[in-house]
């Protein structure tokens, strides 16, 4: 187990590398997965063509694919940047199909009756959903954003091998490729790493769920 | 009761047919009521009565016909139709209170956001509001900590903030324990008599004769009667009228 002391730094750079790529992931597809689901159950049919149609696209699209997309696609169009930056792009793209079926279905939830008194007394749509809608849906939504979230902070892993150095993946790949460390103590630290982003991202969740059953 | 024909109706609906999928559940309706009429609409469980009320603000769309608030014809979905839901007060048969709101909250929303009104001021109305449909006492409790007739109380408060022109009832006191009746149908009497322009769908005979101004008998979506209480209830024209009325009146 001594590669993990000795190695320390770069376990510690991955580890934020990974936790900074994940943040910045999780914002944006909540975000654009949270959109998404409005368009999905909005009275106007082109919105709700494009919300279906990019659930349809990403969900059944292997991530790696949506990387390679990303990575070597967008360039090709004109947009350049750092593979960091591409990497985050494919990991909102594809993670916010999922948190866009599970908003939806939280919208789902929350009974009709709510939806047409808004209506009747003379919300708009958008006000409908942003004040009355979705604020009930958080409270059936928070267990499968849960699983989508930590589903995604372990999908973060596929962007290592996308030339994004220095995440927790691609510490692994150092060590035990090109410095040939053993690979059992090497990926026992990197499964920490991991460990130390997802249970406390799933303690949070419980305490979320908790927090806004009771806000009502 | 007899509408001028001076005054445009309040409510006017014209050759209107609605279908869910193959079933026809308004049958060409015409019909016009004018402004500060009560009107009671009764009818057996699938006759359409709650159809047509949810149709007057598009919460059902209609296959064909023509529906007018106020002489606009109803608009599509879209900024003009919440407008036009501002103006119209609904009451539904669940309350449909937001349950994650407060009743003071509940009453307060619509002003706020549709009518942009200062926070101070909605707050002053509210109460009064609350104060007239007694439960006042209760501003900052959520739905769920209040009684049925409570919550329809003030479902209808919340539906007065917007200072409507007409108040649709959708079987408003079906939902409610039989000792809490009386006090939602106390709330809906008062406003009869202030002269608000109101279509109610009701099982409540005695509402219907104590505060309707006209009785609306529907059975599978047409209209089969149009007329007085009195008339209704003492004379009734059609057989399914005469049917209806020996099946509930006999107790």
């Amino acid at each position: 187990m001594n590669v993990i002391f000795e190695n320390f730094a770069l376990y510690r750079d991955g580890f934020f590398k990974t936790l900074l790529i994940c943040a910045y992931a999780m914002v944006g597809s909540l975000v654009l997965g949270t959109i998404l689901a409005g368009f999905r159950v909005s009275p106007v049919p082109p919105l709700r063509w494009i919300g279906t149609s990019w659930v349809n696209v990403f969900r059944n699209c292997p991530l790696t694919v949506v990387l390679f997309f990303c990575a070597f696609g967008l360039p090709e169009v004109g947009i350049n940047g750092a593979y960091f930056w591409f990497s985050i792009t494919a990991l909102v793209l594809y993670t916010a199909a999922f948190v866009c079926e599970a908003v939806r279905s939280g919208i789902n939830s929350v009974p009709a009756g709510q939806a047409e008194a808004a209506r009747a007394v003379g919300l708009t749509f958008g006000q409908s959903l942003t004040t009355i809608i979705l604020p009930q849906a958080i409270r059936t939504v928070v267990p499968p954003l849960g699983s989508v979230i930590i589903a995604m902070i372990k999908n973060s892993a596929i962007v290592g091998a996308f030339g994004v150095g220095g995440e927790l993946f691609a510490v692994s790949d150092t060590l035990t490729g090109s410095r040939g460390e053993a690979a059992l103590p090497v990926l026992t630290g990197i499964v920490i790493a991991y460990l130390l982003i997802t249970l406390p991202a799933g303690a949070f969740l419980g305490w979320l769920e908790r927090k806004v059953a009771i806000a009502r | 009761m007899t509408a001028s024909n001076t005054a445009p109706a309040m409510i006017r609906m014209e050759a209107v047919d609605k279908y869910f999928g193959t079933l026809h559940v308004l049958k060409d309706i015409n019909l016009e009521v004018p402004k500060g009429q009560v009107v009671v609409v009764l009818g057996p469980s699938g006759s359409g009565k709650s159809t047509l009320c949810r149709a007057i603000n598009r919460l059902e769309p209609i296959n064909s016909g023509l529906i007018e608030v106020d002489g606009k014809p109803l608009p599509a979905e879209g900024k003009q139709l919440a407008q036009l839901r501002a103006e119209v007060g609904m009451v539904f048969q669940s309350f449909n209170l937001f349950a994650h709101k407060t009743i003071a909250e509940n009453v307060s929303l619509a002003p706020l956001k549709v009518r942009k009104m200062p926070a101070a001021e909605a707050r002053k109305t509210t109460m009064a509001l609350l104060d007239r449909v007694g439960i006042a006492n209760q501003a900052d409790k959520y739905p769920a900590q209040l009684s049925g007739g409570q919550q329809q109380r003030a479902a209808i408060a919340r539906a007065l903030a917007m200072k409507p022109k007409v108040m649709l009832f959708d079987e408003p006191t079906s939902a409610l324990d039989p000792e809490m009746v009386q006090e939602v149908l106390d709330v809906m009497t008062s406003l009869a008599s202030e002269g608000m322009t109101m279509l109610v769908v009701t099982h409540e005979m005695g509402f219907a004769r104590k505060a309707a101004h006209r009785v609306i008998f529907m059975s599978d979506g047409e209209v089969c009667e149009d007329t007085t209480p009195d008339e209704f209830f003492t004379a009734p024209k059609s057989a399914r009228a005469k049917d209806f009325l020996g099946k509930i009146l006999t107790h």
